[in-house]
């Protein structure tokens, strides 16, 4: 419950939000972003797939894949006096993989080649784990070209944190492995050999699919021979900022089983993969004061005159599912709390309503920031 | 109920967090009550309906007995494919070959639509009544735990567009085979599961919309899930907003405007989806299977 967020993020730049689908990942990011820009920081946020309305409510309606300041005119009237800079974008993947093909193309037709090729989208995203490595090349590029004070970035909804930690690993592998290895020997004894049986195994595959991608996967492989060396620099870079001092993970959970299980998951790999462990945001948690937790019968007893028994009982029953709920959360926040060594974790309450204006995001801020 | 029961496949969808897993564990109970040899088919790589179940020590791609009727698996890609491959081959020596080479890893994974093709391929063997699986049972139903909404129609489209992709082969007369089945209303049912919440109720909506589109299939039902009880009528919340001083009254209210909320949001469901959607509640103690499968043989009746 206590804690400011201002005061954890206190000399880091990147601040990545993780955690599973559905718990608020993008509205605590864009919370996080209006209120360190508030405060007098130039702060970009990167989200993935924000709700239509909160894009609409910061008049980003028609955003690309870079970053745009939010007009402090739209947010004076909620009482925000914008100190620094607010910018947002919304990530897309493929526009910022392609982007990148493009800058480490040595000429326009290996990048044509590799662009315009059947099942480049397709091994972009399968083996390089493209939206994630993307948003990392996106914050890569964002943290040295664009000036900023702090950079907030909204994870994909990845069922698999791994593949956001591994991303620059995965891709590296994949550049410097063996099969790809194969494609870049045209000529030698090892090349026929190994030739040979690449193409057994092309045959049997398409053989059994009817898709000949041997011509397509060696195109492809050829024209990204070009762009090994500036891929590797690049994934080593973007590993290095993962890891930098700098660079802090925030784990949002909401506190129900499977955000819960995500959340610990994730925090092992955090540290198996010896990057920061900033915070745990506990999201929409069902938190009661004292003078709510009073006995149901008594509740019942109380308002029986009043209210009729009736209606009386209602109210009492619904304190008990109230106080069910706000116990198996407080359940679910300690065993967060024991399994990530966080004994104080942010705990953000259930809001009235959802949060997808301004306002709303406000509110969480005041939240994050332990003034709510 | 009996008309869903009746199908073969069930696959149930829904935005990440709207409890998608839980509902299609529920709904597997229903029909292992009803008599039906079911298996739960969970798509996503990560053992949550196993979870639910608490389905202990066994390897994912098992088909795994939880209870009477009632049984698990977990589709991961690699698995279906070393499996098709082992049938297909013929020989076993030859599937291993393929199946440790790295190339082929990598050219299986980066063939478009391979995944998801696998995936389904797998759904499309457990629903067969004559299974592929040497000395497997036929099961009456498969329940589908598919992946988040947008996925979810895109590993159902995967056998049409690889089949439309592929010049010939076997993959793509097999692939030709399972669309029929996964594109026929009478042998397979899409149901969405939501929240009533802003999001998740317009990513419904888009749903049935591309359902239509990428495989002429309406969205059989929508599941309202985690819904707080609507407890007070206009009058009695007048009536409650006279002592609102007393904390648990103003709780109380506070949960009334929570329930009025949703009632917009399922209006809108019912708007943007032409259909009444089944209504779960929210279980305060944490959800119970057994009572998720009673709510669901009532509203589903």
């Amino acid at each position: 419950m206590t804690g400011d967020i201002g005061e954890r993020l206190e000399g880091k730049r990147i601040c990545i939000v993780a955690g599973s689908g559905g718990v608020g990942k993008t509205t605590a990011s864009a919370a996080l972003a209006l209120g360190l820009a508030a405060a007098g920081k130039r702060v970009a946020v990167v989200t993935i797939d924000p709700a239509r309305r909160l894009a609409d409510a910061l008049g980003l309606d028609a955003l690309g894949n870079e970053p745009r300041m939010v007009d402090p005119a739209v947010l004076e009237p909620h009482g925000i006096e914008m100190r620094g800079e607010l910018w947002a974008m919304m990530l897309d993947p493929k526009a910022t993989f392609d982007g990148l093909i493009a800058k480490l193309a040595p000429d326009a037709a290996t990048r044509d080649d590799v662009l315009g090729n059947r099942i480049y989208a397709q091994l972009s995203n399968a083996i390089a784990g493209s939206q994630e490595f993307s948003a990392v090349a996106k914050l890569y590029e964002l943290d040295r070209d664009g000036d900023y004070d702090a950079i907030v970035l909204d994870t994909p909804p990845s069922r698999n944190a791994l593949d956001f930690l591994d991303a620059p690993d995965r891709l590296t592998d994949f550049f410097e492995g063996r099969a790809l290895k194969l494609f870049l020997v045209p000529t030698g004894i090892a090349a026929r050999v190994m030739g040979a049986g690449t193409s057994v195994v092309f045959g049997i595959l398409k053989k059994l699919t009817g898709v000949n991608l041997l011509d397509d996967v060696s195109v492809l492989f050829r024209a990204m021979g070009g762009l090994i060396d500036g891929f590797r620099e690049r994934a080593t870079a973007v590993k290095a900022l993962l890891a930098d001092p700098a660079t802090t993970f925030l784990i949002v959970a909401s506190p129900e089983r499977e955000p819960v299980a995500e959340a610990i998951f994730f925090h092992q790999k955090l540290r198996e993969a010896r990057m920061a462990f900033g915070g745990l945001i506990v999201n929409r948690a069902v938190v009661l004061d004292d003078d709510e937790r009073a006995d149901p019968d008594a509740i019942r007893a109380q308002l029986r005159d009043e209210l009729g028994d009736a209606l009386a009982a209602k109210v009492a029953q619904s304190a008990q599912d109230l106080q069910l709920l706000a116990a198996r959360n407080a359940e679910a926040i300690a065993r967060l709390t024991s399994a990530l060594d966080e004994p104080d974790p942010i705990v953000v309450p259930r809001l009235d309503g959802e949060v997808q204006d301004i306002d709303g995001l406000l509110l969480l801020y005041r939240h994050l920031a332990g003034t709510g | 109920m009996s008309a869903l029961l009746q199908r073969r496949l069930l696959v149930v969808t829904g935005k990440g967090g709207v409890g998608k897993t839980t509902v299609a564990a529920a709904l597997g109970l229903v029909a292992a009550r009803a008599g039906k040899r079911t298996i739960v088919a969970e798509v996503a790589q990560r053992g949550d309906v196993t979870s639910v179940f608490d389905r202990e020590g066994s390897r994912p791609f098992e088909e795994v007995q939880l209870a009477p009727n009632l049984f698990h698996i977990s589709i991961d890609p690699q698995d279906a494919l070393e499996e098709y491959l082992r049938d297909q081959l013929p020989s076993g020596a030859v599937a291993q070959v393929l199946i440790r080479s790295k190339i082929f890893a990598m050219v299986a994974a980066a063939t478009p639509g391979m995944r998801e093709l696998l995936t389904v391929g797998k759904l499309w063997e457990l629903a067969q009544m004559n299974r592929r699986t040497p000395g497997a049972d036929a099961y009456d139903l498969v329940v589908v735990d598919a992946p988040a909404t947008g996925h979810g129609v895109a590993v159902l489209s995967a056998p049409r567009t690889f089949a439309a992709a592929a010049g010939g082969g076997p993959v793509a007369r097999q692939g030709k085979i399972i669309d029929a089945m996964l594109s026929d209303p009478e042998q397979i049912a899409v149901i969405a599961v939501a929240k009533a919440e802003e999001l998740a109720v317009t990513e419904t909506g888009a749903l049935r919309g591309s359902l239509k589109e990428r495989m002429g299939l309406p969205l059989e039902r929508v599941i309202a899930n985690m819904l707080d009880p609507d407890r007070f009528s206009p009058r009695e919340a007048t009536r409650l907003r006279a002592r609102a001083d007393h904390p648990a009254v103003k709780r109380a209210l506070r949960g009334h405007q929570r329930a009025l909320r949703q009632r917009a949001q399922l209006a809108r469901l019912r708007k943007l989806t032409g259909q009444a959607p089944a209504r779960l509640a929210l279980h305060p103690g944490g959800p119970d299977l057994e009572r998720l499968a009673d709510e669901l043989e009532e509203q589903l009746s």
